[in-house]
């Protein structure tokens, strides 16, 4: 109990801008996904360190569901790039960027 | 956990050095395995970088007394998210990271610096709190006290959290339909199949290579 | 998920109720009006009413009795099984919420359940009801597309009833973790949906655009849940609300991050502006009663926990969050119906429109009265109908392999299709907000709403924008009354006249009644080019840009022309030259067979336009709204 919870906040705010930033700038759709991982990881360490500090069990539950909801969301996500880029095995260039007019 | 049962053996003195230096090396692994992700070029460099965060992630909950969420962390993220991921790098082929690529929208990257400048400065901000959480405390039950952690974590799921918990199994259902209905070859929609015949279905797949079935 | 597992569960609950309690509970609340506001800590028994989630448990077990019965029988069976099976328990489901809504606890005041994770009360009944009916009308719309492009099974109707559970709980949720997961069943299900169809590339791309940002905005909305979790020490939306209102915050602005961050991800979902930027691409590139259908649900789900958010738990703080949604609501207005004039697709202007309805639903959000609220309410479930009644308009015309999508496909519909066009004009009209449709209506109470709090500005703003958009629909019901096919043939391009000149015109032909689209589509590109003209200060002279070579290259123009027309400033006109190219081709695909409207689709248009006008010309929705505006 001796690091001030401060810590682990600014810590968690870190990590969360980390991925937000790396999803925009990233072009890559595996590493834009791993990306909004590190912020669904900076929200569970948000969470656990607002339940030491309210001494509040619900923190705690609240990762479990943020914990079933990526992997849902993993799997789903995996799903679409799969299905996509299995599709267009040949593609190369023209990737994303159908959708216009 | 480690730091209480040091509080119990050595004292208090090198306990709080033990917290911090759990902390340390916690926030030192985030931060680079964050780093890496958002900056290495090869994807499979960058999963790796992220089971290191998910590993710093699981170091801080640890320090924090969540024991189990710890446990839970890396069995969940680093023994199945990460595989996932690194599966479907290998299935699509690394070598074809350039055709993994989504055009960015064009203000993407000043958007992005943008953001990333008003985060910080939000942050640094906010660091100068000492004391973020304002709420009342032990809402929905307390951390301390007797018990574990697991069977308090228990109590709350199955009582006040039980609607969610529940709810938890319709998202599953979710991601096995979309799986199922995403990545699987193409077959014959029911209509279809009600047209064709079931013989002649079986003898045309007999004859199609295996690699060609939805490739249109 | 599933009522037995509810009941077991619940039944081993109490049965261990008699075990230890491990902590008393902080606050002394013990006499309070929300009943068992401690009941994790005062006890392990928890009661469950399950007349309260209703709506929930039919729409997901009824997808799992689709998915049982779907591995059950053989698969040649009658493929026309599902899409009724799926109706079915969308009627169910609403027979169960119109019971709801007569039977809300408290003496209609609506009551908290299921250990403060749920409201019962008439905002939640409503979007049970709205959800519902969603369900049934996308699931007989999805029937025919389905079958036509060779993608029938039970998955689809599978989605469609998960997302649909996700939508209700979301509209019920007393706490952020239950908004968060209904949020995220109702998402992840249309993330699928909008990949839904395996050969064409375009749904594959919206469906992974739809991901990457949805999944981004889920992010974002959860760490505003930490952080106010942070500040209130909880995530139910009862006691946030206590703790606010029976505490001097020491530190707002943990509080307000949280909740800037709760406003950006929902609004996301309800695409306002700023955060718009995923709505044409994804819209124009999911399988389209699917798009009917997340247009619809997603945007009344996303306003549902707007609505519950700000209104419930953090209606304390409205001081902070009203000029947030003002700025957002101005925003959505006035990009909404700038861009949606420049667009071409059906399917992006309908996507457009959408974004500019989700700024009037605003306008009713940020009066934060019960006026505003009951307004925005009637917005959305009129809204319900009038978009899936669109999409399934569109669906017809569009035909296989959504093959004719652009504006210029309704060409001359009236001739070919008299109903279908007739349908397709009242669906517009509502939208545009033309008396004796329930769009009219609509616009009016939020406007109304706004007034009444003093916004004169906000309800000025609203108005003049109803008045731009108006162009872009009538627009596309100038063409489907135009002459159709002219008698010049179009196969080259003519030289585009300078504009401004009204007369002849190198197309159309010389004696019938000319081609009463064009003036529209005029005086659509001339406003548009006004509005750029003037944010960026310079109006380009319009006979320098109309020059023949421009003709030529007009399509890649075009492309940027509608996402920058607002940004750019460069104002290319983007009505006239490049149409007159993109038309030619337009023309032979409107010449072709007239759309063919399946019985399917042809009920779904019907019940939408026989709502929109009965909504438009009686109070009875409107009274419908104004009973569910008391929140719990």
């Amino acid at each position: 109990m001796s690091v001030p919870s401060a810590w682990y906040l600014v810590l968690a705010a870190v990590l969360f801008g980390l991925g937000a930033t790396g999803l925009l700038i990233r072009r890559n759709v595996l590493v834009m996904f791993m990306c909004i991982e590190l912020m669904l990881n900076a929200v569970n360490l948000t969470f656990v360190t607002f339940s030491r500090d309210l001494n509040d069990i619900g923190g705690q539950v609240n990762v479990f569901f943020v914990l079933v909801v990526a992997a849902a969301e993993v799997v789903v996500g995996l799903a679409i790039i799969v299905a996509m880029f299995r599709r267009r095995a040949a593609a190369t260039a023209d990737d994303i960027h159908i959708l216009k007019g | 956990m480690l730091a209480a049962l040091l509080a119990d053996s050595s004292g208090q003195a090198l306990a709080h050095a033990s917290a911090w230096a759990v902390f340390a090396v916690g926030a030192a692994m985030i931060l680079t395995g964050a780093l890496g992700v958002v900056l290495l070029r090869n994807p499979v460099h960058c999963a790796l970088m992220l089971v290191i965060t998910l590993f710093g992630i699981a170091l801080e909950f640890i320090d924090q007394s969540a024991d189990f969420l710890a446990a839970v962390q890396i069995i969940v993220y680093a023994g199945a998210v990460v595989i996932l991921f690194l599966f479907v790098i290998m299935f699509l082929g690394v070598d074809r990271k350039e055709a993994i690529s989504a055009e960015p929208t064009r203000f993407q990257r000043p958007l992005a610096v943008l953001l990333g400048v008003v985060a910080l400065v939000e942050i640094l901000a906010l660091s100068r709190i000492d004391h973020w959480s304002a709420g009342t405390p032990s809402q929905s039950g307390a951390l301390s006290g007797p018990g574990s952690n697991v069977q308090k974590l228990g109590q709350a799921i199955y009582t006040g959290y039980l609607l969610p918990f529940e709810m938890t199994a319709a998202l599953l259902v979710i991601a096995v339909v979309a799986a199922v209905v995403l990545s699987r070859r193409h077959q014959p929609s029911a209509s279809e199949m009600s047209e064709l015949d079931q013989e002649e279905l079986l003898s045309a797949r007999r004859f199609t290579p295996p690699d060609q079935g939805d490739q249109s | 998920m599933s009522g037995v597992v509810l009941a077991t569960v619940s039944g081993l609950v109490a049965q261990t109720s008699g075990g230890s309690n491990p902590s008393g509970c902080a606050i002394g609340k013990a006499g309070d009006s929300v009943s068992g506001l401690c009941r994790a800590a005062n006890s392990l028994h928890i009661s469950v009413a399950y007349s309260a989630i209703l709506p929930v448990l039919i729409l997901s077990i009824g997808g799992l009795v689709l998915l049982a019965v779907s591995a059950v029988l053989p698969k040649r069976i009658y493929p026309g099984l599902y899409p009724v099976l799926s109706t079915v328990v969308g009627g169910v489901s609403l027979v169960a919420s119109v019971w709801q809504w007569y039977n809300v606890p408290g003496h209609g005041q609506g009551m908290v359940e299921i250990g403060g994770q749920i409201f019962f009360d008439h905002f939640a009944v409503l979007f049970a009801i709205l959800v519902s009916v969603a369900v049934i009308l996308s699931s007989i719309a999805s029937d025919s597309y389905l079958r036509r492009e060779g993608l029938d099974g039970v998955e689809a109707y599978v989605l469609i009833l998960m997302s649909g559970t996700g939508a209700v709980l979301m509209a019920e949720s007393a706490s952020l973790i239950s908004l968060f997961l209904g949020l995220e069943i109702m998402s992840i299900a249309l993330y699928v949906m909008a990949a839904y169809h395996r050969r064409r590339a375009e749904s594959g791309e919206a469906g992974l655009k739809y991901f990457l940002l949805g999944s981004f905005s889920s992010a974002i909305f959860l760490y505003g849940i930490a952080l106010v979790y942070g500040a209130t020490g909880s995530t139910e939306l009862v006691l946030i609300a206590n703790h606010l209102a029976t505490n001097v915050l020491s530190n707002g602005g943990v509080l307000l991050a949280g909740m800037a961050l709760l406003i950006v991800g929902l609004g996301f979902k309800v695409a306002a502006v700023p955060f718009h930027l995923w709505t044409p691409d994804v819209y124009q590139g999911s399988p389209t009663p699917f798009t009917g259908y997340m247009a619809a649900v997603a945007k009344a789900a996303g306003f549902a926990g707007l609505l519950r958010v700000l209104d419930q738990g953090l209606l304390t703080q409205q001081t902070d969050w009203r000029p947030v949604i003002w700025v957002i609501t101005v925003l959505t207005l006035v990009i909404g119906s700038v861009l949606a004039i420049a667009s071409r697709d059906l399917k992006r202007m309908l996507a457009y429109s959408s974004v500019s309805q989700a700024g009037y639903v605003l306008v009713g959000v940020q009066a934060a009265t019960g006026t505003g609220k009951s307004a925005a309410l009637f917005y959305l479930f009129t809204y319900t109908f009038i978009v899936i009644g669109s999409f399934a308009v569109v669906d017809a015309i569009q035909g296989q392999g959504e093959s004719r999508s652009t504006i210029w496909a309704v060409r001359g519909l009236s001739r070919r299709q008299p109903l279908l066009a007739a349908a397709m004009l009242v669906l517009l009209l509502a939208q545009a907000g033309v008396p004796f449709t329930s769009g009219f209506l609509g616009k009016f109470y939020v406007i109304q709403a706004a007034v009444g709090q003093g916004q004169y500005y906000l309800a000025v703003i609203a108005m003049l924008t109803a008045a731009v958009a108006a162009f872009f629909y009538l627009r596309v019901a100038l063409l489907m009354y135009s002459s159709g096919v002219p008698a010049v043939a179009a196969t080259t391009p003519p030289a585009p006249e300078p504009s401004g000149s009204t007369g002849d015109l190198p197309y159309g032909d010389a004696g019938e009644p000319t081609d009463v689209g064009v003036p529209a589509e005029r005086v659509g590109a001339a406003s548009a080019m006004t509005t750029t003209g003037l944010a960026a200060g310079a109006v380009p002279s319009e006979g320098g840009l109309a020059t023949p070579a421009r003709a030529g290259g007009a399509s890649a123009l075009d492309v940027e022309a509608e996402e920058d027309v607002f940004a750019a400033g460069l104002a290319p006109v983007p009505g006239l030259d490049p149409e007159t190219a993109d038309r030619a081709s337009a023309l032979d695909a409107a010449a072709g067979d007239p759309p063919y409207v399946s019985s399917t689709n042809a009920m779904v248009i019907f019940i939408s336009v026989a709502f929109t006008i009965a909504a438009g010309v009686s109070s009875f929705a409107v009274d419908f709204a104004k009973a569910a505006t008391t929140l719990f």
